[in-house]
């Protein structure tokens, strides 16, 4: 579970995160949906301790991410925006990297690894050199060896971006897959498709602050809209009306 | 080697074995490129330098005929005329301009009325200074000739009654001191640059990739989302990049003490110490430079944003070593225990006078070793510092 209070980031003059607050739970997959430079990013790097918050606290299964950092990101498995892998490994080795990191015992190390290449559908090129993956490919390995120390709280930045039909829905198939078996999922999209599709939270995000935080269907019925663009579009304009009105 | 340390240290070590661009710099470029270059310029700039006087040199002379006593004194200087010869002096200097020939000598008929009436006789030599195999030749032959010159003097003298020792007011001698090693370590001095290079470039790749190389390729944030901290994660690097730097300068050491036997040193009364003994007790004498260099190079290319732009940085760092040598060999500084404080430049004056087979200054060695090491760790220090910065991921 992933308890977020008053969380408050600033890169000089901009702030990029002004006071979010939310809870994603356990057995849910919860949507942070927004515009670009809504804050997205930056929320979710405070949560996988990248980013040091300015103020507020967060919490992954209540290991505070800035007294107990190295605590709260064994409990994480995160798939930053544009995750690469080391071009001079093969899929497998990358995987066995992390695996060594995440501390896994040695014992029954090559067991879970290759449970996780089978869990994710990479066997086919398992043992090759990452160098020449294509974007799918990557972004599947990406997530093989952020799943290995098999997390119980699931962060992915934009992980369907540059992916084509096929990866999305396989993507989607393996969180909804994640979710069935308990764990919190947590994931950021600018895509209103995606996240209505999948998620069964959505927390919308504009310019640093959470504009709403509801079901997909609650949201349809606070905002009056039946399509949820629309509902998108109004819930972003309670926050910050202006910009709307000038696009 | 903590936990995490030997994982990441382990990880780099195999990446790079794999990387063809890390291990070129580390196993072919500094350690094969750099003696063997320096190797054969030295051989071409000796070759070119020396005068062979066993060699033969042959000369076409026009007029031989007229003074067969100055053709057997030639003979007797290793310097045999030729039978090809041009027909005058006009074609003479032709050939010598077109480099047909290199010097020709022209002996006039009147040679022998000239010599017995004690007129001075005139020879002459032609050739082309802009040449300098061609300077080298004539020189030799010039002094052939003011050779023959004096012993005729002298005969004239002994003739008239006067000893030949009227001519000679001063006996002038120089005496070298310089002992054989001491010359050929002023040459072989240049050569701890070419060390420290070596070093250098064998830890280049890993060093840039630990950071703006992860960074670029975007495996650098996934890195930093794992339970390990930032300074094992750094160290890690640092120490894979010291292990390919360490096998980068053994490798030049001993490429060097092999090309080394294909340099004639020797003809110029140089011996060189520069045995299997060198290049172990010089390995140790400068691998302390290896964590500074590494961390050196991580700490200029964790302020750049690519790959490219923090190889054009660390090329500042491949210079600025020589900057220190370079100014103790222009003034030619003699080691001090105050100098020994300074990186690079304390290890270039202990591989000299290693090479010059000198008694080492054991107190010398443990402050040059213990000065850089402390150095390289306060730098390693400093990249620990940067690595723990937000802006780190650009």
């Amino acid at each position: 579970m992933i308890v977020v209070e008053d969380l408050h980031k600033s890169f000089g003059e901009v702030k990029a995160v002004r006071g979010i607050s939310f809870t994603a739970q356990n057995g849910r997959i919860t949507g942070l949906l927004g515009p670009n430079g809504a804050g997205k990013s930056t929320t979710l790097r405070a949560l996988y301790t990248v980013l040091k918050p300015d103020h507020g606290r967060a919490t992954i299964d209540g290991a505070d991410v800035v007294k107990e950092p190295l605590l709260a990101r064994s409990r994480i498995g995160a798939l930053p925006h544009g995750a690469g892998l080391y071009p001079h490994l093969t899929a497998r080795e990358n995987i066995q990297y992390y695996a060594k990191l995440y501390g896994l015992p040695d014992d029954g190390m090559n067991e879970r690894i290759q449970a996780v290449i089978d869990e994710i559908g990479i066997g086919d090129f398992a043992d090759r050199r990452s160098k020449g993956f294509s974007q799918g490919q990557r972004t599947k390995v990406a997530l093989a060896r952020a799943l290995v120390h098999e997390p119980n709280n699931i962060i992915l930045d934009e992980p369907t971006n540059g992916l084509d039909v096929m990866a999305t829905r396989s993507l989607r198939e393996l969180i909804r897959k994640l979710r069935d078996s308990g764990k919190c999922v947590l994931f950021s999209s600018h895509v209103m498709q995606e996240v209505a599709a999948l998620c069964d939270e959505i927390i919308i995000i504009a310019d640093g602050q959470v504009a709403l935080h509801d079901t997909p269907d609650n949201i349809r019925e606070r905002t009056g809209y039946d399509d949820l663009e629309d509902a998108f579009v109004c819930a972003i304009e309670m926050v910050t009306p202006e910009t709307v009105q000038s696009v | 080697m903590s936990g995490a340390l030997k994982i990441v240290f382990l990880k780099e070590v195999l990446d790079n074995f794999r990387d063809r661009r890390t291990l070129l710099s580390a196993l072919l470029l500094g350690p094969l490129f750099g003696p063997i270059l320096f190797a054969f310029v030295i051989n071409l700039s000796l070759k070119q330098s020396m005068t062979d006087e066993e060699e033969v040199l042959e000369v076409p002379v026009i007029g031989r005929e007229y003074a067969p006593n100055l053709m057997r004194f030639l003979e007797s200087q290793n310097i045999q005329p030729t039978d090809d010869v041009p027909a005058n002096r006009e074609e003479a200097m032709r050939a010598v301009l077109d480099g047909d020939s290199e010097v020709v000598l022209i002996i006039p008929a009147s040679i022998s009325d000239d010599l017995a009436a004690t007129i001075p006789a005139r020879i002459e030599v032609i050739s082309d200074r802009a040449n300098t195999t061609a300077r080298r030749e004539s020189r030799r032959l010039v002094s052939a000739l003011s050779n023959y010159n004096q012993q005729l003097a002298a005969l004239r003298l002994t003739v008239r009654g006067v000893s030949p020792r009227v001519m000679r007011p001063l006996n002038i001698d120089t005496v070298d001191v310089s002992t054989p090693s001491g010359r050929s370590a002023m040459l072989l001095g240049m050569l701890s640059y070419f060390f420290i290079f070596a070093l250098l470039t064998g830890g280049m790749n890993l060093a840039i990739d630990s950071t703006a190389g992860e960074r670029e390729r975007g495996s650098l944030e996934p890195l930093l989302c794992l339970p390990v901290t930032r300074d094992q994660l750094i160290v890690g690097k640092i120490l894979a990049a010291c292990l390919f730097m360490s096998l980068s300068l053994f490798l030049s050491l001993s490429t060097f003490y092999v090309t080394l036997k294909f340099v004639p040193l020797e003809e110029l009364g140089m011996t060189p110490s520069f045995g299997p003994d060198v290049v172990v007790i010089g390995f140790f004498l400068l691998v302390p430079f290896v964590l500074l260099g590494a961390a050196l190079i991580t700490l200029v290319a964790s302020f750049t944003k690519s790959y490219k732009e923090a190889q054009t940085w660390v090329s500042v760092v491949l210079l600025a070593p020589t900057l220190p040598i370079l100014v103790v060999s222009i003034l030619m500084i003699r080691p001090s225990t105050g100098l020994m404080f300074v990186p690079s430049l304390s290890q270039h004056l202990l591989l000299v006078s290693l090479i010059k087979n000198e008694t080492m200054n054991m107190l010398h060695v443990a402050i040059s070793s213990s000065s850089t090491l402390a150095i390289g760790a306060l730098a390693t220090f400093i990249c620990a510092r940067l690595y723990r910065r937000e802006g780190l991921l650009g």
